[in-house]
């Protein structure tokens, strides 16, 4: 992994293997081929799993476990684990458990990968796979009481979900404090100022160190997934992303459906809408960063007042921008399959000059967060050195965006496995190596002014586009049916880091299963690593960093 | 002292100049509708019940409470262009215990839903609630999930919906002010009383519906139950 500035040449590094050369490195664990439409596949017993992870992590270099999609086929259970390089993501490998229909059990890949444990969990809870060896299998989005796995085939919606009162008692009712130790117990939300949401953490403390911090998630656990599967690819889908990452991040959701239904039913993009899409999602990172902004000085300082105020009126600007672009405040709908809904909104020139006013104005109010919140010395008392992430544990956890980037791993999928207009466009990868909360702000305060660098090459591009090429979308069939049996999965940069989308097609016009990889469900795991063995207001400052949407984590 | 400014000892006169500029002129910042209702006497004459429910609508407390995508747009609306304290109702308090007002922004489920009764329950009364988005109102978009509340009023009452997905901040400051209205004109209850209550402190019989409820419950073992089915 390279710690130094971005270089291009980055993928010229990194060897590739042929599908046929990791076969034989992987030897008689496969035992059977299914390949993907993003990458080659090996179908493996349920028993081997570690041992094949661990073989193409540390032989073949797939060092990064960016999904693991459960699903059920009418006759098998099957776990797929979604390999990629931290190095180059266009090198990518699938590896497909199937387990048996009537007793699904398979290997658990935690000790290979620790992102994997939460993603077993989600899998255990929705689908019903059970994964021996894994350290702890609880439900993770759904409550403790529920009854079935709701994803599962022979689920009964109609089943009343009945929970007994002892069931639903106050955690906190009895009296926590052991006699034999120092240590107590703190529920922090999910009804708490300081979660950005409804998260729960179940925190551990020694005085007033933590010793433990485990996040509780679920609690805004929507069934997206369960809802892309009922909508149609061609328009019923697009809604829903918006509400997976709400902050206003919308259209950078929307490109991740966009770009794995536009590459499964193999659909040329336009042009011009590439670069109507390049400019508005730059202008939705812009908007998520600053709340990221907000929401952690206020986190951080308390700052009620000012930052949080001055950085609401940036995003006041921006949704104004979005707004006359796409006719929304927060939910756009603006991206469809092949294109975009519409052409940028006349009088044109009215737009540009109004973007670029907002362009000209964001260097001095970036200019003034770093002399209130980065230039700040209390805030920088409360965030140097606390949180720490080391690269590798974060590579480990599966981290992305900012997150990875404040750790000083150089990943981003906008530059590493280019889509869009990005690779025709001059800006840089931020990366910070000081792995603490003030690096991960600071990755995000520098990536505003490359997004800034994106939207304005966009507008010059846009102003000079000749009026008869304006084509906002390609021509695509009223209906679409991808072929039986296939399946993708395509990610890109949201905001908080890789969002991706797993779908398989079964002929119909609706996807048999949806995955979606959100990076906020595997950024939030390493909350831990960065809490532990703090003090509770850096536990706070952690998580205010890590920038978390629960809209996301939960799905 | 000159002549031609005399000592004024026509009270009277003060009095009715010191309306006058305030009612018109210079004095207009202080010209409010208590103010005519005031004239120049400090007196007013009102129910007491009337004035109360006047304090209360123009004098609210908010919970500080998100959950989905609405609380984006409620937090916008607290903030700096839709400022919601220019209408009395703009500080948002992290206690329960401290808010008069509760605003629900966003998809409830199951694993919330007795979470945020408990937030509700911690409240003191009076206490409203208004509802906002789709989602408080039957589920919204995400209604056909099977982990989905379909509206909030499946758990706690709500006294005024706001629609839209999310609803824009001037809708919520619209939703907002028409809760200050009805609390203010007495049309939204201001105390729920609960069946165990009606049997704590009152002395009444308790009466065929309470007796009704009450035999719904099973003592030893009270059940949450969400009946996905049957709901709306």
């Amino acid at each position: 992994m390279s710690l130094e500035a971005p270089d291009t040449t980055e993928t010229d590094e990194v060897p590739e293997r042929t599908p046929d050369e990791l076969e034989a490195l992987l030897g008689d664990l496969v035992i059977d081929r299914d390949d993907h439409l993003n990458a080659p596949g090996f179908v493996i017993r349920p028993d081997a799993v570690q041992e094949t992870l661990s073989r193409l992590k540390s032989e073949a270099g797939y060092d990064h476990l960016s999904l693991v999609t459960a699903q059920e086929y009418e006759n098998r259970y099957e776990s797929i684990y979604h390999l990629k390089k931290f190095d180059d993501p266009t090198q990518e490998v699938s590896v497909v458990v199937p387990a048996d229909k009537d007793d699904p059990v398979s290997e658990s890949g935690d000790a290979v990968f620790r992102t994997a444990d939460w993603h077993e969990r989600e899998a255990y809870d929705l689908i019903g796979i059970e994964y021996d060896d894994h350290p702890d299998l609880r439900r993770i989005l759904l409550p403790e009481t529920w009854q079935g796995h709701p994803l599962s085939m022979d689920y009964d919606k109609d089943r009343p979900q009945i929970a007994t009162l002892p069931e639903h008692a106050n955690p906190l009712e009895d009296h926590h404090h052991d006699s034999e130790s120092d240590t107590m117990f703190l529920n922090i939300g999910p009804h708490h100022p300081a979660t950005h949401g409804v998260l729960h953490l179940k925190t551990i403390l020694d005085g007033e160190q933590v010793i433990d911090v485990e996040p509780d998630i679920g609690y805004l656990h929507r069934c997206e997934e369960q809802m892309a599967q009922s909508g149609t690819y061609r328009h019923q889908i697009m809604p829903y992303p918006d509400r997976w990452d709400y902050i206003s991040a919308g259209l950078l959701n929307e490109w991740a459906y966009a770009r794995a239904a536009e590459d499964l039913a193999d659909i040329e993009v336009p042009e011009y809408a590439q670069v109507i899409r390049t400019m508005g999602a730059e202008m939705c990172r812009i908007a998520a960063h600053m709340l990221a902004l907000a929401t952690f000085a206020l986190d951080v300082n308390g700052d009620f007042t000012a930052t949080f105020m001055y950085a609401i009126n940036d995003r006041e600007r921006v949704q104004d921008l979005l707004e006359d672009l796409t006719g929304q405040r927060l939910m756009f709908n603006y991206f469809r399959l092949g294109g975009v809904v519409w052409d940028l909104p006349e009088p044109r020139g009215e737009f540009f000059s109004k973007t670029r006013d907002f362009l000209d104005q964001l260097p001095g109010s970036v200019e003034e967060y770093h002399d209130l919140v980065t230039a700040n010395e209390i805030f920088q008392m409360r965030t140097i050195d606390t949180g720490i992430l080391p690269p590798e544990v974060a590579k480990n956890y599966g981290a992305t965006g900012p997150v990875a980037r404040g750790s000083g791993v150089d990943y981003d999928l906008r530059r590493d496995d280019p889509y869009g207009y990005y690779d025709e466009l001059e800006w840089d990868v931020v990366t910070e190596d000081g792995c603490d909360n003030y690096s991960r702000l600071l990755v995000r305060m520098r990536e505003v002014e490359e997004s800034a660098k994106i939207i304005e090459q966009c507008i010059d591009l846009l102003e000079d586009w000749p009026e008869e090429e304006r084509n906002i979308q390609a021509n695509v069939p009223r209906t679409l049916r991808p072929d039986d049996d296939t399946e993708i999965y395509r990610a890109v940069e949201a905001a908080k880091g890789e969002l991706g989308i797993y779908m398989r097609a079964d002929g119909t016009d609706k996807p048999a299963r949806f995955k979606i990889r959100s990076p906020c469900f595997s950024n939030l795991q390493t909350l831990p690593e960065m809490a532990n063995g703090e003090y509770i207001p850096d536990v706070i400052a952690a998580l205010g960093s890590l920038d978390i949407v629960l809209g996301e984590v939960d799905r | 002292m000159s002549s031609d400014q005399p000592f004024i000892t026509d009270e009277s006169r003060v009095v009715t100049e010191t309306r006058d500029s305030r009612m018109t002129g210079q004095g207009d910042r202080f010209n409010s509708r208590l103010r005519e209702a005031f004239g120049s006497s400090p007196f007013i004459l009102t129910k007491f019940d009337k004035f109360l429910n006047w304090c209360r609508g123009s004098s609210m407390f908010m919970l500080q409470f998100g959950i989905a995508c609405c609380s984006i747009e409620m937090m916008h609306t607290y903030a700096v262009k839709h400022d919601l304290d220019r209408f009395g109702s703009g500080v948002p308090r992290a206690s329960p215990r401290q808010a008069d007002v509760m605003i629900v922004p966003g998809t409830i489920v199951s694993k919330f839903a007795p979470r945020m009764k408990r937030v509700y329950d911690q409240m003191p009364e009076p206490k409203f609630v208004v509802g906002m988005g789709s989602c408080t109102i039957s589920g919204g978009p995400f209604q056909e999930g099977y982990n989905v509340i379909k509206g909030a009023e499946e758990v706690i009452p709500i006294d005024i919906h706001v629609p839209g997905c999310p609803p824009r901040p001037e809708a919520l400051v619209y939703g907002v002010v028409k809760l200050q209205e009805r609390i203010a004109n007495g049309e939204a209850a201001p105390v729920t009383v609960k069946p165990y209550e009606l049997e704590e402190f009152s002395d009444l019989e308790k009466d065929e519906l309470v007796e009704t409820l009450a035999d719904q419950i099973d003592e030893d073992e009270l059940v949450m139950r969400y009946n996905f089915a049957d709901s709306p």
